[in-house]
C-alpha cells in the first residue's frame, strides 16, 4: 500500500452510469494536474448486477490498480428486481455497497445514497460493526433527492461526484468544465445545480478523514484514453481502412472504435455473419490491395483458425486482434485473463507463420500495432495482436505527444504495374508470386494485386509452385515451406534491430527477476519497486514479442538471475511453457504465480506471492496459485 | 490515373486467353460436368469484355475449387465454403474488379450455407456459380446437401431422411436479384447466362447442374432439358416474385421426378447493389480504396490531428 493516493472506488448497478461517471472523474483530476489509471469490473448483464471502477490517482505516473480503496461511493443498485422475492434475489441492490467491503482500506470513506438504499437494510449487513473495527468514515446521503430536485434519478451520480468533490475537498471547476463541455440546455443546467448541491450538502456534513487528495501538474498535454483506443488508432495512422468483425466481449470496443471513425478516414467497417467471414473478409480485401484487419475473442477467434491458416499459406497479409477473456467456452465474458495465448500461438493446422504481440498497457498497445501492420505488411505474414478485458478498459493518461507520430500506408511488398514488367513469370505468362528464391535474397517473394496488368496468379490453400498453382513435388514442398517459415527468422532479426518490445525495469544487476507478459505488466513493475524499498533485490522483464519468442533477449536475463517468478493471469503457466519450449531450458529457474479468478493481480498481491516464493512459504492468499519451479 | 491498367482494358478479348497454359489437364474424371462450367465461363467472357487480369475469381474446396486452376485470371482458391467472404471483400476494396465465386453445392449449401444466404442478402454485385452434382465428390460420393431424400452413400448406409436443400427457393427468400438454374449439358444457354449473371448489377445466383459420372448421375441423366422461357408449359413473368417462387418451387421438385428444368428464374433490376447502398450513407469511398495505396499524391490523415482531442 502506498500513500499520498487516493482510489476512489464508484459502485452500483450496470445502467447506473458509472462507467461514464468514472471517465469524467478520471478525466477531471487529469486536468487538475494528476496522473490517473483505472480498473473496471461489471457484470455480463445489460441492467443491474455490481459494477464498479476504480480511478487511481497520484502525482507520479500511475502504471496498475492499487491495492483496495480509500474512497467508496456506493450509489446502489437502482436496478435490482423482484424486492418482493426476497428469498431468491436477495438484497440485491445493496451488492454494490457490501460486496467489496474488505478492501476499503482503515480509515475510508464510504459515502452512500440513502435515497435508494434503506438505512434499515444497511444495518442488517453489518456495516457499523464494520466500520468501528476499520475506522471507516461512513456518509450516508440522500443522493437520489438531490438528483431528482433538479433533474432525474440518473444524475445521482453527479450529486455523488459533488459530494465526493466536498468529502475530499477538491474544487468542483474542473466537474464543471466537463459538464459543460458534454451536455447543453436544460440536461447541462440540472447537471450543474446536482453537482453545487450535493457539494453544498456535503460540505455540511463536514467529515472528517485522513485521505489526502496529491496535487500535482504536467509538464505537457496529456490525454486520457483505452487500450482499445490506442489498438485503433495505431491502426488507422499504419494505414488500415478496412475492418471486418462480428460482435463479442471484449473485442466489440475495438471494432466499435473502427467503425465509428473508418468511414471519416475513407476506410470501409464491415459487420459480418460470424467470425469465420470477419477473417475471411479482411483477407479478400487485403489480397485486393488494402490494409486490413479483423479480430474477436476467445470463442470467436477459433472460428478464424481456418483463414488464419489460410493466410500464412497464401502469405496474405492481415492483422488480427484478440482481446482475451476468461475462459474456457463462453467463461466469464466480461472478466480479464491471459489464457488464449496457446490458442492464438498454435490454433489451425500445420506447421505455422505467424507474428504474434501482446502489449502491455496504452502505449504499447498504439506502437504494437503499428508494428503488427507494418511486419505483416512487409513479410506477408499474419500478424496478431493479443490483449485482454483489462487493458480493453482501463484508461490511463499519457502525454498527447506520444501519438504525433507520420502515418504509414505503406501497403509493403507490393509490386507496381511497371515493375510486374520486369519481374518473373511463368513461359504461359504468369507471374511469379511464390519465388523459391526471391530475387532480393529476401524470403518474401513480392506480389501483385488482382486488376494489375500481367499480374495474375493463383493464391491457394493447397501448397503450391512459384505461379501458385497446386503442387506436391517435394523439392517444391520443402523449398516453401522453408521459405514461409525462415521468414520469422528474418522478422526477429528485425525486431531486434529496429523496434525492442521487451520492456526492462529494476536494478540491473538484481538477484531475482519477475517475468511478465501483456497486461500484468505495469502490476508487476510497481511491485518491484516496493519489494526493493522492503530490502529484496529483485528486477522485472515485461514481455511482448510471443511470436517470434526474443530468445537472446530473455537467456540473457535469465542467465543474470538466480531465479525467476513468472507472473500471469492463467491456470496453466503458459508464458512460462512458452518460454520453456523456446529456450529449451530454465525449466527449474523458473516458479510461477497465476490468478484466474476474474479479477487482475493487485500490486501487493504480486509482493506477497513473491516474498512466499523466496522464504519457500506457502501463499497466504487462496486467490492466486503458486507453481514451483521443475525439480524443487 | 489507374494503379489498375487491365481494367475496363480497351481490346479485343479472345477465349484462349483464359486457358492457363500452366496445367494442361484438368483433374476431372471424363465426363464430368465441370468441363461444361469451364468452357462456358471463358465463351462468356469475350462478350462481356473482360480480360483475364481484371477478373478475379474465387473458389471454394472440393473438384470445382479447382475451377481457378484451369481457368487464367487472378485466382484465389479460398477454403471449404468460404469463398464468397473472400470474394465480396476484393469487391468491396476495388468495385473496379469483375469478381466471379464458384464452388459445390456442399460448399456454398452445406459448409457454406450462412454465407450463401448473407452474401445474396446483401446483394453484392459479383456472381457465385454454384456446382450443383448432387453429390460429394471428390470425397468420394457422400449425400449433400442436394442429394434427394432417400439417398443411400456410405455415410447414409439406410438413404437420408432428410428433404434436399432448395437453392433457387432460398437465394429467392435470401435477396439474390439474378437467379438461373443451368447445366453442364446445355453450353449454349450455360454461356448466356454467366454472361447475364455478369452483366447483372447485384447478386447473381447460378445454380449449375454439373452431372458426376463416378458417384452419380451421368450426362445422360440431365437430358432431355427444358429451358423455361422457351417453353410454353411455364408462362411466368421472371421479374415477378410471387411468379418466380411458384416456377422454383417447381423446378427444384422436378428435378428429383426426373424432369430438368433451367432457364432464368428471377430478374430484379431495380435494387440497388451492396457497394451503392454504402457509398449512399457515407461508409464507402467514392474512389475504390484499393487505388489509394497506389497514389503516391493520396493523403494519409492520421489519429492525432482528428481523434485526439476528444481525449484531451
Amino acid at each position: 500500500m502506498t500513500d499520498n493516493e487516493l482510489i476512489w472506488r464508484i459502485a452500483g448497478g450496470s445502467g447506473d452510469g458509472i462507467d461514464s461517471t468514472s471517465q469524467n472523474f478520471a478525466k477531471a483530476l487529469m486536468w487538475s494536474g494528476l496522473n490517473v489509471f483505472t480498473h473496471r469490473h461489471y457484470p455480463s448483464r445489460i441492467r443491474g448486477g455490481h459494477t464498479y471502477v476504480e480511478v487511481r490517482a497520484k502525482d507520479e505516473p500511475v502504471q496498475s490498480r492499487g491495492d483496495g480503496y480509500n474512497f467508496l461511493l456506493a450509489l446502489g443498485d437502482s436496478f435490482a428486481r423482484n424486492p418482493q422475492e426476497e428469498a431468491y434475489y436477495g438484497k440485491e441492490e445493496l451488492k454494490p455497497l457490501y460486496e467489496n467491503f474488505d478492501d476499503l482500506r482503515e480509515g475510508g470513506v464510504l459515502l452512500y445514497d440513502e435515497g435508494l438504499l434503506d438505512d434499515e437494510d444497511v444495518d442488517e449487513i453489518g456495516l457499523e460493526e464494520a466500520a468501528e473495527e476499520n475506522n471507516w468514515h461512513v456518509v450516508p446521503m440522500d443522493l437520489r433527492g438531490i438528483a431528482k430536485e433538479h433533474g432525474r434519478e440518473i444524475m445521482r451520480n453527479t450529486a455523488g461526484i459533488g459530494a465526493t468533490a466536498a468529502i475530499l475537498d477538491i474544487s468542483t471547476d474542473e466537474f464543471e468544465k466537463l459538464i459543460k463541455q458534454n451536455m447543453s440546455g436544460d440536461m447541462q443546467e440540472a447537471n450543474l445545480n446536482v453537482l453545487h448541491d450535493a457539494y453544498e450538502a456535503a460540505s455540511e456534513l463536514d467529515v472528517d478523514h485522513d485521505i489526502e487528495v496529491p496535487e500535482g501538474s504536467h509538464d505537457e498535454e496529456q490525454v486520457i484514453l483505452s487500450g482499445s483506443n490506442a489498438i485503433s488508432y495505431g491502426a488507422i495512422d499504419e494505414g488500415c481502412r478496412f475492418i471486418s468483425g462480428y460482435p463479442m466481449t471484449p473485442w466489440t470496443d475495438v471494432f466499435t472504435i473502427m467503425s465509428q471513425h473508418l468511414p471519416s478516414f475513407g476506410g470501409i467497417s464491415e459487420q459480418v455473419e460470424d467470425e469465420i467471414a470477419a477473417a475471411a473478409l479482411a483477407l479478400g480485401a487485403s489480397h485486393a490491395g488494402v490494409k486490413a484487419m479483423s479480430g474477436s475473442s476467445g470463442g470467436g477467434f477459433a472460428l478464424m483458425s481456418e483463414p488464419l491458416g489460410l493466410a500464412e499459406m497464401t502469405e496474405t497479409p492481415i492483422v488480427l486482434v484478440e482481446a482475451m477473456r476468461a475462459g474456457p467456452s463462453t467463461g466469464m465474458p466480461t472478466k480479464p485473463e491471459q489464457a488464449d495465448l496457446e490458442h492464438v500461438l498454435y490454433t489451425s493446422q500445420g506447421d505455422s507463420a505467424r507474428v504474434v504481440f501482446a502489449p502491455a498497457n496504452i502505449r504499447e498497445c498504439y506502437t504494437q500495432t503499428r508494428s503488427a501492420f507494418r511486419i505483416a505488411y512487409e513479410y506477408q505474414i499474419p500478424a496478431i495482436v493479443i490483449y485482454d478485458q483489462k487493458i480493453q478498459g482501463e484508461l490511463r493518461n499519457l502525454p498527447a505527444s506520444h501519438f504525433d507520430e507520420e502515418p504509414n500506408a505503406d501497403p509493403g511488398s507490393v509490386l507496381t504495374e511497371e515493375e510486374i514488367q520486369d519481374a518473373a513469370h511463368h513461359s504461359s505468362g504468369k507471374f511469379q508470386r511464390f519465388l523459391h528464391e526471391p530475387e532480393d535474397g529476401s524470403n518474401v517473394s513480392p506480389r501483385s494485386v488482382p486488376g494489375q496488368k500481367d499480374g495474375r496468379f493463383l493464391a491457394t490453400g493447397n501448397e503450391h509452385n512459384p505461379s501458385g498453382h497446386i503442387s506436391e513435388d517435394p523439392e517444391n514442398r520443402i523449398a516453401q515451406m522453408n521459405r514461409r517459415l525462415n521468414k520469422l527468422d528474418d522478422i526477429r532479426a528485425d525486431l531486434d534491430e529496429n523496434t525492442s518490445h521487451q520492456t526492462y525495469h529494476g536494478p540491473e544487476d538484481a538477484d531475482y527477476g519477475i517475468l511478465v507478459w501483456g497486461s500484468q505488466q505495469g502490476t508487476v513493475f510497481e511491485a518491484v519497486d516496493r519489494l526493493n524499498e522492503n530490502g529484496h533485490s529483485v528486477k522485472a522483464l515485461g514481455v511482448s514479442d510471443m511470436a517470434p519468442y526474443p530468445k537472446e533477449e530473455v537467456s540473457k536475463w535469465l542467465e543474470s538471475v538466480d531465479e525467476a517468478l513468472v507472473v500471469e493471469m492463467n491456470a496453466t503457466a503458459q508464458f512460462r511453457g512458452l518460454t520453456q519450449k523456446e529456450l529449451g531450458k530454465y525449466g527449474d529457474k523458473m516458479s510461477s504465480l497465476l490468478k484466474y479468478n476474474g479479477n487482475p493481480f493487485e500490486p501487493a498481491e504480486i509482493v506477497d506471492g513473491f516474498e512466499s516464493s523466496i522464504d519457500g512459504e506457502e501463499l497466504a492468499a487462496s486467490n492466486m496459485k503458486y507453481v514451483p519451479a521443475a525439480g524443487d | 490515373m489507374s494503379a489498375f491498367s487491365a481494367i475496363n482494358e480497351e481490346r479485343e478479348i479472345e477465349r484462349d486467353e483464359f486457358t492457363p497454359g500452366i496445367e494442361p489437364q484438368a483433374t476431372w474424371c471424363p465426363g464430368c460436368g465441370d468441363f461444361g462450367v469451364l468452357k462456358a465461363l471463358k465463351q462468356a467472357m469475350p462478350e462481356v469484355g473482360k480480360n483475364p487480369d481484371e477478373v478475379a475469381l474465387f473458389t471454394g474446396i472440393g473438384c470445382s475449387g479447382k475451377l481457378n486452376s484451369y481457368f487464367n485470371s487472378y485466382g484465389f482458391h479460398t477454403i471449404h465454403g468460404r469463398s464468397l467472404p473472400v470474394a465480396r471483400a476484393a469487391k468491396l476494396a476495388n468495385p473496379n474488379l469483375e469478381v466471379i465465386a464458384a464452388g459445390g453445392d456442399g460448399d456454398g449449401y452445406g459448409i457454406g450455407g450462412n454465407h450463401t444466404i448473407h452474401t445474396a442478402r446483401e446483394n453484392h454485385d459479383m456472381t457465385y456459380i454454384v456446382f450443383n452434382n448432387e453429390i460429394f465428390g471428390l470425397t468420394k460420393g457422400q449425400t449433400s446437401p442436394t442429394s434427394p431424400k432417400g439417398h443411400k452413400s456410405k455415410t447414409q448406409p439406410h438413404g437420408s431422411a432428410k428433404s434436399p436443400i432448395r437453392p433457387l427457393s432460398q437465394q429467392l427468400n435470401a435477396g439474390a436479384t439474378y437467379i438461373a438454374r443451368t447445366a453442364a449439358v446445355n453450353p449454349n444457354q450455360a454461356k448466356e447466362i454467366i454472361a447475364e449473371a455478369i452483366e447483372h448489377d447485384g447478386f447473381a445466383h447460378i445454380d449449375f447442374l454439373t452431372q458426376c459420372p463416378t458417384w452419380n448421375k451421368d450426362a445422360k441423366h440431365y437430358v432431355p432439358y427444358t429451358d423455361v422461357q422457351q417453353s410454353d408449359e411455364f408462362d411466368f413473368d421472371v421479374s415477378d416474385r410471387a411468379e418466380a417462387a411458384e416456377m422454383m418451387r417447381k423446378t427444384e421438385e422436378r428435378l428429383y421426378e426426373g424432369e430438368v428444368l433451367t432457364g432464368r428464374m428471377y430478374i430484379e433490376d431495380e435494387r440497388p447493389s451492396y457497394g451503392e447502398e454504402k457509398r449512399q450513407i457515407g461508409e464507402m469511398p467514392e474512389e475504390p480504396l484499393a487505388e489509394r495505396y497506389f497514389d503516391e499524391d493520396a493523403e494519409w490523415e492520421r489519429t492525432y490531428d482528428n481523434l485526439l482531442e476528444h481525449h484531451k
